[in-house]
Protein backbone atom coordinates (compact mmCIF):
# COMPACT_ATOMS: atom_id res chain seq x y z
CA UNK A 1 0.00 0.00 0.00
CA UNK A 2 2.87 2.60 0.89
CA UNK A 3 4.82 1.76 -2.04
CA UNK A 4 1.50 2.41 -4.59
CA UNK A 5 0.99 5.65 -2.69
CA UNK A 6 4.85 6.58 -3.19
CA UNK A 7 4.38 5.64 -7.11
CA UNK A 8 1.31 7.92 -6.98
CA UNK A 9 3.09 10.33 -5.27
CA UNK A 10 6.08 10.24 -8.07
CA UNK A 11 3.93 10.23 -10.83
CA UNK A 12 2.00 13.20 -9.54
CA UNK A 13 5.42 15.51 -8.73
CA UNK A 14 6.09 14.03 -12.22
CA UNK A 15 3.07 15.41 -14.28
CA UNK A 16 3.76 19.04 -11.48
CA UNK A 17 5.90 21.24 -13.93
CA UNK A 18 8.86 23.60 -13.05
CA UNK A 19 6.99 26.36 -11.70
CA UNK A 20 5.82 23.83 -8.80
CA UNK A 21 4.44 26.23 -6.13
CA UNK A 22 1.00 27.10 -8.52
CA UNK A 23 0.76 24.05 -9.25
CA UNK A 24 0.50 22.45 -5.92
CA UNK A 25 -1.62 24.71 -5.03
CA UNK A 26 -3.81 23.92 -7.79
CA UNK A 27 -3.75 20.36 -7.22
CA UNK A 28 -4.75 21.02 -3.49
CA UNK A 29 -7.70 22.86 -4.89
CA UNK A 30 -8.37 20.07 -7.36
CA UNK A 31 -8.52 17.49 -4.87
CA UNK A 32 -10.85 19.31 -2.40
CA UNK A 33 -13.17 20.37 -4.81
CA UNK A 34 -13.55 16.37 -5.49
CA UNK A 35 -13.28 15.48 -1.71
CA UNK A 36 -16.57 17.90 -1.50
CA UNK A 37 -18.25 17.00 -4.61
CA UNK A 38 -17.68 13.21 -3.49
CA UNK A 39 -19.24 14.37 -0.11
CA UNK A 40 -22.24 16.15 -2.06
CA UNK A 41 -22.81 12.86 -4.00
CA UNK A 42 -23.20 10.74 -0.77
CA UNK A 43 -25.66 13.32 0.81
CA UNK A 44 -27.03 13.26 -2.29
CA UNK A 45 -27.35 9.48 -1.88
CA UNK A 46 -29.14 9.70 1.81
CA UNK A 47 -32.49 10.74 -0.52
CA UNK A 48 -32.57 7.09 -1.11
CA UNK A 49 -31.64 6.48 2.53
CA UNK A 50 -35.19 8.70 4.13
CA UNK A 51 -36.95 7.60 0.98
CA UNK A 52 -36.42 3.50 2.46
CA UNK A 53 -36.78 4.50 6.02
CA UNK A 54 -40.05 6.72 5.35
CA UNK A 55 -41.39 4.36 2.83
CA UNK A 56 -40.78 1.21 5.12
CA UNK A 57 -42.06 2.51 8.24
CA UNK A 58 -45.88 3.32 7.34
CA UNK A 59 -48.31 1.10 5.55
CA UNK A 60 -48.19 -0.42 2.36
CA UNK A 61 -50.86 1.41 0.76
CA UNK A 62 -49.53 4.81 1.06
CA UNK A 63 -45.49 4.20 0.29
CA UNK A 64 -45.80 4.82 -3.66
CA UNK A 65 -47.18 8.49 -2.20
CA UNK A 66 -44.33 9.20 0.62
CA UNK A 67 -41.51 7.85 -2.71
CA UNK A 68 -42.73 10.68 -4.57
CA UNK A 69 -42.59 13.16 -1.99
CA UNK A 70 -38.89 12.40 -1.36
CA UNK A 71 -38.29 12.26 -5.66
CA UNK A 72 -39.96 15.24 -5.39
CA UNK A 73 -37.96 17.23 -2.62
CA UNK A 74 -34.95 16.95 -4.07
CA UNK A 75 -35.93 17.82 -7.75
CA UNK A 76 -37.56 20.85 -6.14
CA UNK A 77 -35.04 21.83 -3.52
CA UNK A 78 -32.43 21.56 -6.52
CA UNK A 79 -34.26 24.28 -8.72
CA UNK A 80 -35.48 26.21 -5.42
CA UNK A 81 -31.93 26.42 -3.95
CA UNK A 82 -30.77 27.64 -8.11
CA UNK A 83 -33.58 29.96 -7.75
CA UNK A 84 -33.11 31.83 -4.53
CA UNK A 85 -32.48 29.65 -2.37
CA UNK A 86 -28.49 30.26 -2.36
CA UNK A 87 -28.92 33.96 -2.67
CA UNK A 88 -30.58 33.89 0.29
CA UNK A 89 -27.87 31.73 2.14
CA UNK A 90 -24.92 33.16 0.90
CA UNK A 91 -25.29 36.29 -1.07
CA UNK A 92 -23.57 38.56 1.31
CA UNK A 93 -23.29 39.57 5.56
CA UNK A 94 -26.60 40.84 6.15
CA UNK A 95 -27.58 39.85 9.73
CA UNK A 96 -31.12 37.74 8.46
CA UNK A 97 -30.55 36.90 5.10
CA UNK A 98 -28.25 37.50 2.15
CA UNK A 99 -29.51 39.13 -1.16
CA UNK A 100 -27.28 38.77 -4.10
CA UNK A 101 -26.93 35.92 -6.61
CA UNK A 102 -30.28 34.96 -7.51
CA UNK A 103 -29.91 32.40 -10.51
CA UNK A 104 -26.37 32.04 -9.30
CA UNK A 105 -25.93 35.00 -11.17
CA UNK A 106 -23.25 36.67 -9.28
CA UNK A 107 -23.17 34.45 -6.75
CA UNK A 108 -19.68 33.98 -4.63
CA UNK A 109 -18.17 30.41 -3.88
CA UNK A 110 -16.67 29.78 0.07
CA UNK A 111 -13.36 28.29 0.84
CA UNK A 112 -11.76 29.08 -2.56
CA UNK A 113 -14.42 25.82 -4.16
CA UNK A 114 -15.51 26.03 -7.40
CA UNK A 115 -19.04 28.43 -7.08
CA UNK A 116 -20.62 24.97 -8.80
CA UNK A 117 -19.29 22.51 -6.83
CA UNK A 118 -19.93 24.55 -3.60
CA UNK A 119 -23.32 25.05 -4.20
CA UNK A 120 -24.10 21.08 -5.07
CA UNK A 121 -22.94 20.05 -1.61
CA UNK A 122 -25.23 22.70 -0.06
CA UNK A 123 -28.04 22.13 -2.23
CA UNK A 124 -28.02 18.56 -1.31
CA UNK A 125 -28.23 19.55 2.15
CA UNK A 126 -31.40 21.83 1.54
CA UNK A 127 -32.98 18.78 -0.10
CA UNK A 128 -31.93 17.08 3.31
CA UNK A 129 -33.96 18.88 5.35
CA UNK A 130 -36.80 19.56 2.99
CA UNK A 131 -37.05 15.53 3.05
CA UNK A 132 -36.90 15.25 6.59
CA UNK A 133 -40.24 16.54 6.94
CA UNK A 134 -42.01 14.02 4.38
CA UNK A 135 -41.85 11.24 7.28
CA UNK A 136 -43.92 13.27 10.37
CA UNK A 137 -46.99 14.25 7.59
CA UNK A 138 -46.77 11.26 6.18
CA UNK A 139 -49.92 8.90 5.59
CA UNK A 140 -52.48 11.99 5.51
CA UNK A 141 -51.20 14.72 3.70
CA UNK A 142 -52.36 16.21 0.41
CA UNK A 143 -49.77 15.71 -2.46
CA UNK A 144 -50.13 19.19 -3.82
CA UNK A 145 -50.05 20.77 -0.07
CA UNK A 146 -46.73 18.99 0.12
CA UNK A 147 -45.22 20.32 -3.38
CA UNK A 148 -45.98 24.15 -2.14
CA UNK A 149 -44.58 23.11 1.30
CA UNK A 150 -41.24 22.07 0.03
CA UNK A 151 -40.86 24.70 -2.37
CA UNK A 152 -41.20 27.17 0.50
CA UNK A 153 -39.11 25.34 2.86
CA UNK A 154 -36.32 24.75 0.64
CA UNK A 155 -36.17 28.26 -1.43
CA UNK A 156 -36.83 30.20 1.88
CA UNK A 157 -36.86 28.77 5.03
CA UNK A 158 -34.01 26.73 5.29
CA UNK A 159 -31.28 29.14 3.37
CA UNK A 160 -32.75 31.41 5.80
CA UNK A 161 -31.44 29.37 8.62
CA UNK A 162 -28.68 28.60 7.00
CA UNK A 163 -27.61 31.77 6.50
CA UNK A 164 -27.48 32.82 10.19
CA UNK A 165 -25.33 29.98 10.75
CA UNK A 166 -22.97 29.17 8.28
CA UNK A 167 -24.06 32.20 5.62
CA UNK A 168 -22.01 35.24 7.74
CA UNK A 169 -25.77 36.09 9.63
CA UNK A 170 -25.95 37.26 12.84
CA UNK A 171 -25.58 33.60 15.18
CA UNK A 172 -22.34 33.12 12.47
CA UNK A 173 -20.90 36.15 14.29
CA UNK A 174 -22.13 35.53 17.47
CA UNK A 175 -19.38 32.44 16.91
CA UNK A 176 -22.43 29.52 17.46
CA UNK A 177 -20.98 26.50 16.39
CA UNK A 178 -22.98 23.93 13.88
CA UNK A 179 -20.38 22.22 12.39
CA UNK A 180 -22.17 20.27 9.51
CA UNK A 181 -26.05 21.14 10.32
CA UNK A 182 -27.25 19.52 13.58
CA UNK A 183 -29.21 22.93 13.75
CA UNK A 184 -29.31 24.35 10.16
CA UNK A 185 -31.01 20.94 8.81
CA UNK A 186 -31.88 18.66 11.27
CA UNK A 187 -33.59 20.83 13.88
CA UNK A 188 -35.17 22.65 11.17
CA UNK A 189 -36.44 19.80 9.14
CA UNK A 190 -37.35 18.52 12.70
CA UNK A 191 -39.17 21.18 14.36
CA UNK A 192 -41.08 21.51 10.52
CA UNK A 193 -42.12 18.13 10.73
CA UNK A 194 -43.55 18.98 14.45
CA UNK A 195 -45.34 21.65 13.22
CA UNK A 196 -46.99 20.02 10.12
CA UNK A 197 -48.03 16.96 12.39
CA UNK A 198 -49.50 19.11 14.67
CA UNK A 199 -51.60 21.17 12.28
CA UNK A 200 -52.09 17.85 9.92
CA UNK A 201 -53.77 15.95 13.20
CA UNK A 202 -53.11 12.39 13.94
CA UNK A 203 -54.25 9.75 11.42
CA UNK A 204 -57.32 8.41 11.42
CA UNK A 205 -57.12 5.08 14.09
CA UNK A 206 -53.79 6.43 15.82
CA UNK A 207 -55.20 6.97 19.01
CA UNK A 208 -58.56 5.81 20.79
CA UNK A 209 -61.34 8.08 22.01
CA UNK A 210 -59.63 7.51 25.84
CA UNK A 211 -56.81 9.19 23.85
CA UNK A 212 -54.79 5.94 24.54
CA UNK A 213 -51.92 5.50 21.33
CA UNK A 214 -52.51 2.20 19.26
CA UNK A 215 -50.00 0.76 16.89
CA UNK A 216 -49.74 1.10 13.30
CA UNK A 217 -46.74 -1.14 12.20
CA UNK A 218 -45.00 0.25 9.53
CA UNK A 219 -45.01 -2.13 6.51
CA UNK A 220 -41.71 -3.29 5.26
CA UNK A 221 -38.26 -3.42 7.95
CA UNK A 222 -36.02 -4.89 5.54
CA UNK A 223 -36.63 -1.15 3.44
CA UNK A 224 -36.31 0.63 6.72
CA UNK A 225 -32.77 -0.96 7.67
CA UNK A 226 -31.68 -0.75 4.44
CA UNK A 227 -32.16 3.16 4.55
CA UNK A 228 -30.88 3.54 8.03
CA UNK A 229 -27.63 1.54 6.69
CA UNK A 230 -27.81 4.19 3.23
CA UNK A 231 -28.09 7.23 5.59
CA UNK A 232 -25.21 6.02 7.84
CA UNK A 233 -22.88 6.38 4.66
CA UNK A 234 -24.40 9.29 3.53
CA UNK A 235 -23.56 10.65 6.74
CA UNK A 236 -19.67 10.27 5.80
CA UNK A 237 -20.41 13.04 3.46
CA UNK A 238 -22.41 14.85 5.13
CA UNK A 239 -20.02 15.61 8.25
CA UNK A 240 -16.72 14.98 7.05
CA UNK A 241 -17.80 16.56 3.36
CA UNK A 242 -18.27 19.78 5.90
CA UNK A 243 -14.38 20.10 5.93
CA UNK A 244 -15.32 21.68 2.99
CA UNK A 245 -11.44 20.42 2.33
CA UNK A 246 -9.03 17.50 2.11
CA UNK A 247 -5.86 19.92 3.51
CA UNK A 248 -6.24 19.09 7.10
CA UNK A 249 -6.90 14.87 6.97
CA UNK A 250 -6.53 14.92 10.72
CA UNK A 251 -10.11 16.97 11.10
CA UNK A 252 -11.59 14.84 8.25
CA UNK A 253 -10.67 11.63 9.86
CA UNK A 254 -11.82 12.96 14.03
CA UNK A 255 -15.14 13.81 12.29
CA UNK A 256 -15.55 10.62 10.10
CA UNK A 257 -14.75 8.52 13.67
CA UNK A 258 -16.66 11.02 15.57
CA UNK A 259 -19.75 10.10 13.38
CA UNK A 260 -19.28 6.55 13.66
CA UNK A 261 -19.32 5.77 17.16
CA UNK A 262 -21.94 8.37 17.80
CA UNK A 263 -24.31 6.12 15.38
CA UNK A 264 -23.15 3.28 16.65
CA UNK A 265 -23.57 3.99 20.46
CA UNK A 266 -27.26 5.52 19.43
CA UNK A 267 -28.13 2.21 18.23
CA UNK A 268 -26.54 0.23 21.11
CA UNK A 269 -28.21 2.71 23.39
CA UNK A 270 -31.59 2.55 21.84
CA UNK A 271 -31.93 -1.02 21.77
CA UNK A 272 -30.74 -1.36 25.36
CA UNK A 273 -33.54 1.06 26.37
CA UNK A 274 -35.75 -0.39 23.97
CA UNK A 275 -35.23 -4.47 25.44
CA UNK A 276 -35.45 -2.86 29.60
CA UNK A 277 -38.77 -0.80 28.64
CA UNK A 278 -40.97 -2.99 26.04
CA UNK A 279 -38.91 -6.38 26.89
CA UNK A 280 -37.63 -6.93 23.37
CA UNK A 281 -34.94 -4.96 21.44
CA UNK A 282 -37.18 -3.22 19.15
CA UNK A 283 -35.60 -3.14 15.39
CA UNK A 284 -37.42 0.10 14.23
CA UNK A 285 -36.39 2.06 17.44
CA UNK A 286 -32.80 0.61 17.06
CA UNK A 287 -32.61 1.73 13.78
CA UNK A 288 -33.94 5.43 14.78
CA UNK A 289 -30.68 5.10 17.65
CA UNK A 290 -28.81 5.30 15.05
CA UNK A 291 -29.74 7.97 13.58
CA UNK A 292 -30.70 9.71 16.52
CA UNK A 293 -26.59 9.09 17.16
CA UNK A 294 -25.87 10.50 13.88
CA UNK A 295 -28.00 13.74 14.16
CA UNK A 296 -26.61 14.50 17.58
CA UNK A 297 -22.79 14.34 16.44
CA UNK A 298 -23.22 16.47 13.13
CA UNK A 299 -22.83 19.46 15.02
CA UNK A 300 -20.13 18.54 17.47
CA UNK A 301 -18.54 16.26 15.20
CA UNK A 302 -15.78 18.54 14.40
CA UNK A 303 -14.23 19.71 17.79
CA UNK A 304 -15.00 17.05 20.34
CA UNK A 305 -13.05 13.51 21.18
CA UNK A 306 -14.01 10.62 20.53
CA UNK A 307 -14.83 9.69 23.84
CA UNK A 308 -17.18 12.54 23.57
CA UNK A 309 -18.30 11.51 20.66
CA UNK A 310 -19.85 7.86 22.01
CA UNK A 311 -21.32 9.95 25.08
CA UNK A 312 -23.45 12.61 22.48
CA UNK A 313 -24.35 9.35 20.87
CA UNK A 314 -25.31 7.34 23.95
CA UNK A 315 -27.50 10.49 25.26
CA UNK A 316 -28.48 10.34 21.50
CA UNK A 317 -30.08 7.15 21.23
CA UNK A 318 -32.29 7.54 25.14
CA UNK A 319 -33.67 10.97 23.68
CA UNK A 320 -34.74 8.96 20.81
CA UNK A 321 -36.61 6.42 22.51
CA UNK A 322 -38.26 8.37 25.39
CA UNK A 323 -39.12 10.81 22.61
CA UNK A 324 -41.30 8.74 20.29
CA UNK A 325 -43.23 7.69 23.49
CA UNK A 326 -43.39 11.33 24.63
CA UNK A 327 -44.90 12.40 21.44
CA UNK A 328 -47.64 9.28 21.55
CA UNK A 329 -48.22 10.44 24.99
CA UNK A 330 -49.09 14.31 23.67
CA UNK A 331 -50.92 12.09 21.35
CA UNK A 332 -49.07 14.00 18.21
CA UNK A 333 -48.68 11.49 15.43
CA UNK A 334 -45.23 11.64 13.95
CA UNK A 335 -45.45 8.10 12.05
CA UNK A 336 -41.73 7.57 11.27
CA UNK A 337 -39.74 9.40 14.63
CA UNK A 338 -38.95 12.52 12.30
CA UNK A 339 -39.20 14.60 15.59
CA UNK A 340 -37.47 12.70 18.00
CA UNK A 341 -34.64 11.92 15.68
CA UNK A 342 -34.06 15.47 13.86
CA UNK A 343 -35.96 17.44 15.74
CA UNK A 344 -35.06 16.88 19.13
CA UNK A 345 -31.42 15.60 18.56
CA UNK A 346 -30.88 18.40 16.41
CA UNK A 347 -30.96 20.64 19.56
CA UNK A 348 -29.08 17.38 21.77
CA UNK A 349 -26.03 17.95 19.14
CA UNK A 350 -26.08 21.88 19.33
CA UNK A 351 -26.02 21.71 23.00
CA UNK A 352 -23.22 19.29 22.90
CA UNK A 353 -21.09 21.71 21.73
CA UNK A 354 -21.95 23.68 23.97
CA UNK A 355 -20.59 20.98 26.85
CA UNK A 356 -17.80 18.51 25.04
CA UNK A 357 -16.67 21.69 22.69
CA UNK A 358 -12.52 22.13 22.72
CA UNK A 359 -10.81 24.72 21.78
CA UNK A 360 -7.76 22.90 20.72
CA UNK A 361 -9.68 21.12 18.64
CA UNK A 362 -11.15 23.87 16.14
CA UNK A 363 -14.27 24.99 18.44
CA UNK A 364 -15.23 28.54 19.26
CA UNK A 365 -14.65 28.41 23.11
CA UNK A 366 -14.09 25.21 25.45
CA UNK A 367 -17.19 23.40 26.47
CA UNK A 368 -18.61 23.03 30.28
CA UNK A 369 -17.14 20.16 30.42
CA UNK A 370 -13.73 21.13 29.86
CA UNK A 371 -13.69 24.35 31.72
CA UNK A 372 -15.01 26.70 29.83
CA UNK A 373 -17.48 27.69 31.55
CA UNK A 374 -21.63 28.23 30.49
CA UNK A 375 -20.26 30.81 27.26
CA UNK A 376 -20.63 28.74 24.59
CA UNK A 377 -23.39 26.94 25.70
CA UNK A 378 -25.31 30.04 26.28
CA UNK A 379 -24.57 30.86 22.77
CA UNK A 380 -25.53 27.47 21.30
CA UNK A 381 -28.81 27.89 23.29
CA UNK A 382 -29.94 30.76 21.64
CA UNK A 383 -29.13 29.28 18.53
CA UNK A 384 -31.66 26.88 18.65
CA UNK A 385 -34.24 28.86 20.67
CA UNK A 386 -33.55 31.37 17.76
CA UNK A 387 -34.22 28.77 15.18
CA UNK A 388 -36.86 26.76 17.12
CA UNK A 389 -39.01 29.93 17.07
CA UNK A 390 -38.55 31.07 13.68
CA UNK A 391 -39.24 28.08 12.04
CA UNK A 392 -42.20 26.79 13.94
CA UNK A 393 -43.97 30.51 13.29
CA UNK A 394 -42.88 30.50 9.46
CA UNK A 395 -43.66 26.94 8.90
CA UNK A 396 -47.02 27.52 11.03
CA UNK A 397 -47.92 30.58 8.41
CA UNK A 398 -46.73 28.78 5.60
CA UNK A 399 -48.85 26.02 6.68
CA UNK A 400 -51.81 27.93 7.12
CA UNK A 401 -51.45 29.85 3.91
CA UNK A 402 -51.25 26.16 2.08
CA UNK A 403 -54.36 25.02 4.05
CA UNK A 404 -56.69 27.72 3.03
CA UNK A 405 -55.26 27.66 -0.65
CA UNK A 406 -55.56 23.95 -1.10
CA UNK A 407 -56.25 22.50 1.93
CA UNK A 408 -53.81 20.15 4.23
CA UNK A 409 -55.54 16.91 4.56
CA UNK A 410 -57.00 13.99 2.14
CA UNK A 411 -60.35 13.21 2.79
CA UNK A 412 -60.92 9.84 5.08
CA UNK A 413 -62.34 7.63 2.41
CA UNK A 414 -58.83 8.78 0.95
CA UNK A 415 -57.04 8.10 3.83
CA UNK A 416 -58.72 4.74 4.18
CA UNK A 417 -58.07 3.70 0.58
CA UNK A 418 -54.47 4.59 0.69
CA UNK A 419 -52.49 7.79 -0.86
CA UNK A 420 -51.25 6.09 -3.41
CA UNK A 421 -54.71 5.36 -5.12
CA UNK A 422 -56.15 8.34 -3.98
CA UNK A 423 -53.44 11.20 -5.36
CA UNK A 424 -51.65 8.66 -7.45
CA UNK A 425 -54.03 6.55 -9.23
CA UNK A 426 -51.86 3.46 -9.02
CA UNK A 427 -50.42 0.74 -6.36
CA UNK A 428 -47.30 0.36 -4.67
CA UNK A 429 -47.44 -3.33 -4.54
CA UNK A 430 -49.65 -4.18 -7.66
CA UNK A 431 -50.37 -8.14 -7.66
CA UNK A 432 -49.59 -8.52 -4.04
CA UNK A 433 -52.37 -9.07 -1.60
CA UNK A 434 -52.12 -6.66 0.95
CA UNK A 435 -53.71 -7.48 4.56
CA UNK A 436 -56.01 -4.38 5.19
CA UNK A 437 -57.65 -3.60 8.32
CA UNK A 438 -57.33 0.42 8.71
CA UNK B 1 -75.25 -24.56 14.45
CA UNK B 2 -74.68 -22.03 12.13
CA UNK B 3 -71.76 -20.43 10.01
CA UNK B 4 -71.94 -16.46 9.50
CA UNK B 5 -69.65 -15.34 6.73
CA UNK B 6 -69.42 -11.22 6.54
CA UNK B 7 -67.87 -9.47 3.93
CA UNK B 8 -67.32 -5.81 5.88
CA UNK B 9 -64.61 -3.01 5.28
CA UNK B 10 -61.63 -3.15 5.72
CA UNK B 11 -60.80 -0.61 8.16
CA UNK B 12 -64.12 -1.78 10.11
CA UNK B 13 -62.55 -4.73 11.03
CA UNK B 14 -61.11 -2.89 14.79
CA UNK B 15 -64.71 -2.11 15.47
CA UNK B 16 -66.08 -5.35 14.40
CA UNK B 17 -63.84 -7.64 16.50
CA UNK B 18 -64.67 -5.44 19.27
CA UNK B 19 -68.06 -5.57 19.12
CA UNK B 20 -67.85 -9.59 19.08
CA UNK B 21 -65.88 -9.52 21.80
CA UNK B 22 -68.25 -7.68 23.29
CA UNK B 23 -70.80 -10.07 22.98
CA UNK B 24 -68.91 -13.14 23.90
CA UNK B 25 -67.98 -14.18 19.98
CA UNK B 26 -64.11 -14.81 20.68
CA UNK B 27 -63.75 -16.99 17.65
CA UNK B 28 -63.70 -16.24 13.72
CA UNK B 29 -61.49 -16.42 11.20
CA UNK B 30 -60.25 -13.16 8.91
CA UNK B 31 -59.07 -13.14 5.76
CA UNK B 32 -58.49 -10.71 2.92
CA UNK B 33 -60.87 -10.87 0.01
CA UNK B 34 -61.62 -9.00 -3.78
CA UNK B 35 -64.74 -8.37 -4.15
CA UNK B 36 -67.52 -5.99 -6.15
CA UNK B 37 -70.71 -5.40 -4.90
CA UNK B 38 -73.04 -1.54 -5.48
CA UNK B 39 -69.86 0.01 -4.37
CA UNK B 40 -68.61 1.75 -7.43
CA UNK B 41 -64.89 0.88 -8.20
CA UNK B 42 -62.11 3.08 -9.04
CA UNK B 43 -59.97 4.32 -12.00
CA UNK B 44 -56.16 3.70 -11.89
CA UNK B 45 -53.13 5.18 -14.09
CA UNK B 46 -50.05 3.21 -14.48
CA UNK B 47 -47.65 4.90 -16.73
CA UNK B 48 -50.79 7.40 -18.64
CA UNK B 49 -52.23 4.06 -19.33
CA UNK B 50 -55.88 4.23 -17.57
CA UNK B 51 -57.42 0.93 -15.87
CA UNK B 52 -60.60 0.82 -14.12
CA UNK B 53 -60.60 -1.45 -10.72
CA UNK B 54 -63.94 -2.81 -10.11
CA UNK B 55 -62.44 -5.55 -7.50
CA UNK B 56 -62.41 -3.86 -3.95
CA UNK B 57 -60.50 -4.96 -1.22
CA UNK B 58 -62.53 -6.32 1.24
CA UNK B 59 -62.43 -8.31 4.77
CA UNK B 60 -64.18 -11.51 5.20
CA UNK B 61 -65.53 -13.18 8.31
CA UNK B 62 -66.39 -16.62 9.28
CA UNK B 63 -67.97 -17.64 12.37
CA UNK B 64 -69.35 -20.70 13.52
CA UNK B 65 -71.67 -20.45 16.34
CA UNK B 66 -74.66 -22.13 18.16
CA UNK B 67 -77.90 -21.07 17.61
CA UNK B 68 -78.56 -18.97 20.65
CA UNK B 69 -75.83 -17.18 19.45
CA UNK B 70 -76.68 -16.44 15.85
CA UNK B 71 -78.34 -12.98 16.82
CA UNK B 72 -76.12 -11.60 19.09
CA UNK B 73 -72.91 -12.25 16.13
CA UNK B 74 -75.20 -10.54 13.31
CA UNK B 75 -76.40 -7.48 15.47
CA UNK B 76 -72.16 -7.17 16.91
CA UNK B 77 -70.74 -7.69 12.96
CA UNK B 78 -73.57 -4.43 12.02
CA UNK B 79 -72.62 -2.49 15.12
CA UNK B 80 -69.27 -2.57 14.18
CA UNK B 81 -69.37 -2.22 10.29
CA UNK B 82 -71.94 -0.14 9.86
CA UNK B 83 -71.03 3.14 8.71
CA UNK B 84 -74.49 3.87 6.25
CA UNK B 85 -72.57 3.70 3.09
CA UNK B 86 -72.94 1.96 0.15
CA UNK B 87 -70.49 -0.83 0.29
CA UNK B 88 -70.72 -1.47 4.31
CA UNK B 89 -70.72 -5.11 3.12
CA UNK B 90 -73.38 -8.38 3.89
CA UNK B 91 -74.11 -11.05 5.98
CA UNK B 92 -74.79 -14.78 5.23
CA UNK B 93 -75.97 -17.11 7.36
CA UNK B 94 -75.70 -21.06 6.53
CA UNK B 95 -76.38 -23.73 8.08
CA UNK B 96 -73.38 -25.81 9.67
CA UNK B 97 -73.70 -29.61 8.99
CA UNK B 98 -70.78 -30.80 11.30
CA UNK B 99 -67.77 -29.17 13.13
CA UNK B 100 -64.60 -31.14 14.82
CA UNK B 101 -62.83 -30.01 17.09
CA UNK B 102 -59.09 -31.50 15.38
CA UNK B 103 -57.32 -31.77 19.14
CA UNK B 104 -59.91 -33.39 21.06
CA UNK B 105 -62.58 -35.15 18.25
CA UNK B 106 -65.20 -33.40 19.97
CA UNK B 107 -68.23 -33.04 17.87
CA UNK B 108 -71.08 -30.76 17.10
CA UNK B 109 -72.29 -27.68 19.80
CA UNK B 110 -69.41 -28.34 21.84
CA UNK B 111 -66.39 -28.29 19.60
CA UNK B 112 -68.09 -24.84 18.48
CA UNK B 113 -68.33 -23.32 21.82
Amino acid sequence: MKRIMIVFTVCLLAAVPASAQGSIGETANALDTMWVLIAAFLVFFMQAGFGMVEAGLIRAKNAANILMKNMMDFSIASIGFFICGYALMFGGSGALFGTKGWFLMGAESAEGLPLYAFWMFQAAFCGTAATIVAGGMAERMKFSAYLLYSFVISACIYPIVGHWIWGGGWLYNLNFHDFAGSTVVHTTGGFAALIGTILLKPRIGKFNVDGSPNFIAGHNMPLVSLGVFILWLGWFGFNPGSTLGFGDPEQVSRVVINTNLAAAAGAIVAMAVAWARYGKPDLALTLNGALAGLVAITAPCAIVTPISAVAIGIIGGILCVFGVSWLDQLKIDDPVGAVAVHGLNGIWGTLAVGLFGQAALGSPNDGLFFGGGFYQLGVQALGSISVIAFVVSSMWLVFKTIEAMVGLRVTEKEELQGLDIGEHGMESYSGFQIFLTE
Amino acid sequence: MKLIVAIIQPHRLPAVKKALYDSQVYKITVSTVLGCGEETGYQETFRGVEHEVTLLKKVRLDIAVNEDFVEPTIDAIIEGARTNNVGDGKIFVRTLDECIRIRTGERGNRAIG
